[in-house]
């Protein structure tokens, strides 16, 4: 019997203390946002799709089509159409990324030999039909998107 | 969950019903694809047998038809709630298979990155395994300190889950005196956050009622089955793989390996409560003696791996990971086997589930951690 009290009085303070926690974050500032009206900071570390990058002096596409990306891609979701310029100069008329099948590992981005990839910052991409998510970067990277 | 009655006839007589019921594959307390068909008397539980194989996507079959750097996201995969010491496992295998060399800095990221994974991981199961309780308020602040850690992770390796951080010879990102100091704010925030868990979960009458003495696992029993991680600690065994055979760069950091003495559900708390701290502790320690240099070791294009064989083990948040490889001569091993800790420490419940409450079988289920992707694979 005295245990028992003994238990009881010692729960009973255990449970209070617990209130005591909760109580005190009812006070506090919420620590969620309102997600659509209000957004969080993004990480400067985050590695969105892989888009093509323009070189900043001439506005085209650093690309060279070289297809080392295609190769080392491990679920294979990119595929390359190469073109040649006038002057002989390789360059992607297409460049597909299969983003159903992209596990973001970044592989494509580090093994590209001109630095012609880098990563997108965009999250949020829904869509209605599983073609839409095959990307074509080289008119994606026109849109700006 | 559906339910079917079948009667036996006892030795003594009378007539016991005993329903078959299946919990699972989509139930809340399974945590992913498990299915447990249970056999019930009343309340107690009579037998349990678990279903496996729900979430099976051929992960070693994916290893042996492809070349071995193409495995590498494959390998955040299995585990999610704490995938970089499977990385860890696998990119370490192949170095000390190939003979490459990884720099100290790189090695030192590497186990800043897997501890924090390890915090991360934990407090999720925190959260799931007292929401399996019914206690709904801990999973908010779990997650609240989970996010922290998520945003580190984040920037560090470029994903919140299923990160692909990890690269032959080294590590992708270095860690800046900018992510240096996020990590020691997040350090000083989580130490003060154990006094709020103990307030609201250890010293908790109703957690005591539900934990104390529920699901006991004798060292024996431990052994038997081979379990490794918090649940073979909380039944008393020191056995940590960054003690037993010290791999990357944990011979250089002290830490205690925290053990339960009861084996049961509450030690096994208890265990990865001051395992998250003890990871702290090793942050803290690899933080300060960080050495300076390069990140990534200079490593030939292709790579072939060595006819032979190999195995690599390395402690991940819920016991012990191995991967064992066999390669002929290319670039595609010939073999890739995964231990997963999970599998084994799953096994536990059909000897320990027997003669339970039901509500006390949810309770050491989860008390178990499992992640159910792992197991099946």
């Amino acid at each position: 019997m005295k245990r028992y009290i003994i238990e009881l009085v010692q729960g009973g303070a255990s449970l209070l203390a617990g209130l005591g926690v909760t109580l005190r974050a009812l006070v506090a500032q919420p620590v969620t946002v309102p997600y659509p009206r209000k957004k969080l900071p993004m990480q400067p570390g985050f590695r969105g799709h892989p888009m093509l990058v323009r070189n900043p002096a001439t506005g085209a596409f650093t690309c060279i089509a070289c297809g080392t990306c295609m190769q080392r891609c491990p679920s294979r979701c990119i595929d390359i159409t190469a073109a040649r310029t006038e002057s002989g100069t390789k360059y992607p008329a297409r460049f597909q990324l299969d983003f159903t099948r992209c596990s973001l590992c970044g592989i494509c981005v580090e093994v590209c030999p001109v630095s012609g990839l880098a990563f997108s910052r965009s999250f949020a991409m829904p869509h209605r039909t599983r073609e839409a998510c095959k990307y074509d970067l080289v008119t994606r990277g026109e849109e700006g998107t | 969950m559906g339910v079917a009655v079948r009667s036996t006839k006892t030795e003594s007589g009378p007539i016991h019903y005993r329903y078959f019921m299946n919990v699972g594959p989509q139930h809340p307390s399974t945590h992913g694809v498990l299915r447990l068909i249970i056999g019930l008397y009343g309340e107690y539980v009579l037998s349990i047998e678990p279903v496996i194989g729900y979430g099976h996507r051929m992960h070693e079959k994916m290893a042996q038809s492809r070349p071995w750097q193409a495995f590498l996201p494959n390998t955040a995969r299995m585990d999610y709630a704490c995938c970089l010491p499977h990385q860890h496992c696998y990119l370490s295998l192949i170095e000390q298979h190939t003979g490459i060399k990884v720099p100290p800095r790189a090695e030192y990221i590497r186990v800043i990155a897997v501890e924090l994974n390890r915090i991360a991981s934990h407090l999720l199961w925190l959260g799931a395994f007292l929401l399996d309780l019914g206690a709904f308020t801990p999973i908010l602040y779990c997650f609240d300190d989970r996010e922290e850690v998520l945003d580190i992770l984040e920037n560090l390796t470029g994903a919140r889950i299923t990160h692909c951080f990890f690269r032959i010879g080294g590590v992708l990102a270095d860690i800046d005196d900018h992510s240096a100091n996020r990590i020691r704010e997040f350090m000083r925030r989580m130490r003060g956050r154990f006094s709020v868990y103990h307030k609201l979960v250890t010293e908790n009458i109703i957690f005591i009622k539900r934990t104390r003495d529920i699901g006991i696992i004798t060292p024996d029993m431990a052994r038997r089955y081979g379990a490794t991680g918090p649940v073979l600690r909380g039944s008393g065994i020191a056995y940590d793989v960054r003690k037993q055979q010290p791999y990357s760069a944990y011979r250089d950091f002290s830490f205690d390996v925290p053990t339960g003495s009861r084996g049961d559900c509450y030690d096994r708390y208890l265990v990865r409560v001051e395992e998250m701290q003890q990871s702290l502790c090793i942050i803290e320690q690899a933080l300060e003696r960080m050495p300076a240099g390069e990140i990534r070791a200079p490593v030939p294009r292709t790579i072939r791996l060595p006819a032979g064989q190999r195995s690599f083990s390395v402690e991940g948040a819920r016991g012990e990971v191995t991967y064992y490889l066999v390669a002929d001569g290319t670039d595609t091993p010939y073999r890739l086997k995964v231990r997963s800790p999970c599998y084994a420490n799953l096994n536990l419940i059909q000897e320990l589930g027997q003669g339970m409450l039901f509500a006390d079988m949810i309770a050491t289920l989860g008390s178990l951690d499992l992640v159910i992707p792992e197991i099946d694979r």
